[in-house]
């Protein structure tokens, strides 16, 4: 399945490095409109750091990033604004704001956008707590909240405003079991009903490849592979496959770089 | 050996200035822009209250204490001249001048400053400026310059309270105690202490002073390294800093204000 | 309900803050808010105003009737010139009154000390008054005894 039809958000040879290590060399990215996209990599390869790009929280050292016709880098303070109210973010921590009550945080970008006068805001808030099963967590305060509750009052922020793009920061990391199903079972249901692009950063091959119509692995600042999870189970890569199956030696070695082991030992003996 | 020694003088003095850039950065950042007041000001008054009235209690009992001692010691030393009379206007000029901005500085940037560091660096550490950003916000302007504005506007009504509680603690020694006779006690201070050179001046001298603390512990809540580790860091980095600042800012107004007398 | 906490202390603090202000004003540092006592300005020249400063009291038997207003060096008469402010209430200083300059206590500060004289005319605006006393400065003093010691 090739997602060019139709890419809401087209990313065309992204570089971006931090100090003199290379985050991404020449990154292209096509995320399908509509579909749940799974970007997917060994821990630092800079997903987060994607996000934060798309989001336009960090400028690329060069390439576009282009959400329909708009290149991202290049906004300006207004429009990048704007644009956000068509981006809704749910980060690794939650993130919830510790001064506010449940219900504030999520009226919060409702308040910040737009005039909606208080009555069609406490409905909009109601039905976003109803879709994540927490209305009657409206009046709680963020640290009364369990980690689960908290991650599903943060999804519901970020679909608050109904944007046309979510994004998911390692959403299933330190889950429990119910927890993770639920968070997947919202990922999915949502996506469907509202009908908005998402995408999924994550580590996490079991939960993801459950959900995703289609996944990047990235490494070594590059795009290793793409495809539907089932083109990927095929894929002839080594790299691929120990990520796939999880497998502790490959290319990603087991043993951090040391010198001969026997020259070791002898040399603890003769000292 | 000296080459690395001069590389890593350049380094540091070259991260210093930078930090410094950075932090006038968010300054301007923070203050310079359309004023919103109808969204401003509730979040003002909030920070004032976690700024200024939580302050209130330390301030009060230090400055009594200093208060005190200031009249027992200026009593003990100046009856040996004979000028005990004069202890109200010691006490009243030590405080006014000095020791109410100085010292409610110092208690403030230990109280107050430190908590806007660790408030702002734990709100850096669970992403929540992240995600202000994402929804559009920008927290320079939503959490940080409330802060400022509250620090800016506490200090010199804390500095004083802090003298007026002084005042009248070593009133309680001197005239109470001591038996100082209260008519010349207060008479003598109103003669000496004159309102636009002593009070007034000791006002400006608390609300620069707010100026630099509360500027420093927001920089250093914003600019920390999102750990636990890097919040306690710049917690303490908030306070020795602008203990320091305070003391040598003192020390430059002081010379401005008081040096020609 | 929390707010509304909030906003009565933060109220009462700024009104704390205000009234702190105002006992400094008043109670500390004597501001005179009630129209300074309007005066008219009388002169005298010294040979040495020793350590004198602008607004230092000028009395009479220990009462305060003015302020010094301003101390300049009179270029005729190579003396300094003490300008000062007496309240108009005090009008019956003659025009033959002596002015000394004092130290209050043994390390106090330096004040005028009016002597009224015995003439008809009182002094009014811009007078001068002639008869007066610079500071006793102590290398002077340390002189004139020990100049008076070598004579006996």
């Amino acid at each position: 399945m090739k997602p060019e039809s139709d890419a809401i958000i087209d990313i065309r040879g992204l570089s971006f490095s931090r100090g003199d290590r290379p985050i991404f060399d020449g990154v292209d990215i096509k995320i399908p409109r509509g579909k749940v996209t799974a970007i997917m990599g060994p821990s630092g390869t800079g997903k987060t750091t994607l996000l934060k790009l798309i989001g336009g929280q960090l400028r690329p050292d060069r390439g576009d990033i282009l959400l329909d016709d708009l290149n991202i880098p290049t906004l300006g303070r207004r429009e990048l604004f704007e644009v956000r109210e068509r981006m809704g973010m749910l980060f690794q921590s939650g993130a919830l704001f510790t001064d506010m009550d449940v219900f504030e945080n999520i009226a919060f970008p409702l308040r910040v956008h737009t005039t909606l006068p208080e009555e069609m805001i406490r409905d909009i808030v109601l039905m976003k707590l109803q879709a994540v099963g927490l209305r009657g967590a409206r009046a709680l305060m963020p640290s009364e909240l369990s980690g689960g509750m908290a991650r599903r009052v943060a999804l519901a922020r970020a679909i608050s405003l109904d944007p046309d793009i979510v994004m998911y920061d390692e959403p299933f990391t330190g889950q429990d079991p119910i927890a993770m199903g639920v968070l997947v079972n919202l990922i999915r249901r949502l996506n469907q009903a509202l009908g908005h692009t998402s995408i999924i950063v994550s580590h996490d091959i079991k939960e993801t490849l459950g959900i995703a119509d289609y996944i990047y692995i990235l490494s070594d600042a590059k795009v290793i592979a793409s495809g539907t999870p089932k083109e990927l189970a095929d894929v002839d890569s080594d790299k691929v496959r120990q990520f796939m199956q999880g497998l502790p030696d490959g290319p990603v070695p087991f043993h951090y770089k040391a010198p001969d082991y026997m020259q070791d030992l002898l040399g603890e003996i003769q000292s | 050996m000296m080459l690395n020694m001069l590389q890593r003088l350049g380094h540091r003095s070259l991260s210093r200035l930078a930090a410094l850039g950075r932090a006038s950065q968010i300054l301007f950042q923070s203050l310079v822009a359309r004023p919103q007041p109808l969204v401003m000001l509730p979040l003002v008054l909030k920070q004032i209250w976690f700024v200024g009235v939580l302050s209130l209690v330390i301030i009060v009992v230090s400055g009594g204490f200093i208060g005190m001692v200031l009249g027992l010691q200026g009593y003990t030393i100046l009856v040996d001249y004979g000028s005990e009379q004069a202890v109200g206007q010691m006490v009243a000029l030590s405080l006014v001048r000095e020791l109410a901005p100085v010292v409610a500085a110092l208690l403030f940037a230990g109280r107050a400053g430190s908590a806007l560091t660790a408030e702002i660096g734990l709100m850096k550490a669970t992403e929540q400026l992240a995600s202000l950003e994402m929804i559009g916000v920008d927290p320079l302007r939503r959490i940080i310059a409330p802060r400022l504005w509250a620090g800016f506007i506490c200090m010199p009504l804390l500095a004083m309270i802090f003298a007026v509680v002084g005042i009248w603690g070593g009133s309680l020694v001197a005239v109470d105690w001591l038996g100082i006779y209260e008519g010349s006690f207060w008479a003598n201070m109103q003669q000496s202490v004159s309102f636009y050179d002593d009070v007034v001046n000791g006002i400006i001298k608390a609300v620069c002073f707010g100026l630099v603390v509360t500027w420093i512990a927001v920089f250093q809540g914003y600019d920390c390294i999102p750990t636990s580790e890097g919040i306690s860091q710049a917690t303490t980095r908030t306070v020795v800093y602008s203990s320091l600042a305070v003391l040598g800012l003192d020390f430059v107004l002081t010379a401005l204000m008081f040096g020609e007398l | 309900m929390r707010m509304r906490t909030v906003e009565i202390g933060v109220g009462a603090f700024m009104l704390a803050g205000l009234a702190a202000l105002i006992v400094l004003a008043l109670n500390v540092s004597g501001l005179n808010l009630s129209e300074q006592s309007k005066g008219y300005k009388v002169y005298a020249r010294f040979e040495n105003i020793g350590g004198l400063t602008p607004r230092a009291k000028v009395s009479m038997s220990g009462v305060q009737i003015g302020k010094v207003t301003a101390i300049r060096i009179d270029t005729r008469m190579l003396m300094a010139e003490v300008e000062m402010e007496i309240f108009n209430e005090v009008d019956y200083l003659t025009t033959d009154s002596s002015a000394s300059i004092l130290t209050a206590g043994l390390l106090g500060e330096q004040y005028i000390g009016v002597v009224p004289g015995a003439d008809e005319e009182v002094l009014g605006e811009g007078d001068f008054i002639e008869d007066t006393q610079s500071a006793l400065v102590l290398e002077e003093l340390i002189g004139k005894f020990l100049f008076n010691k070598v004579g006996e």
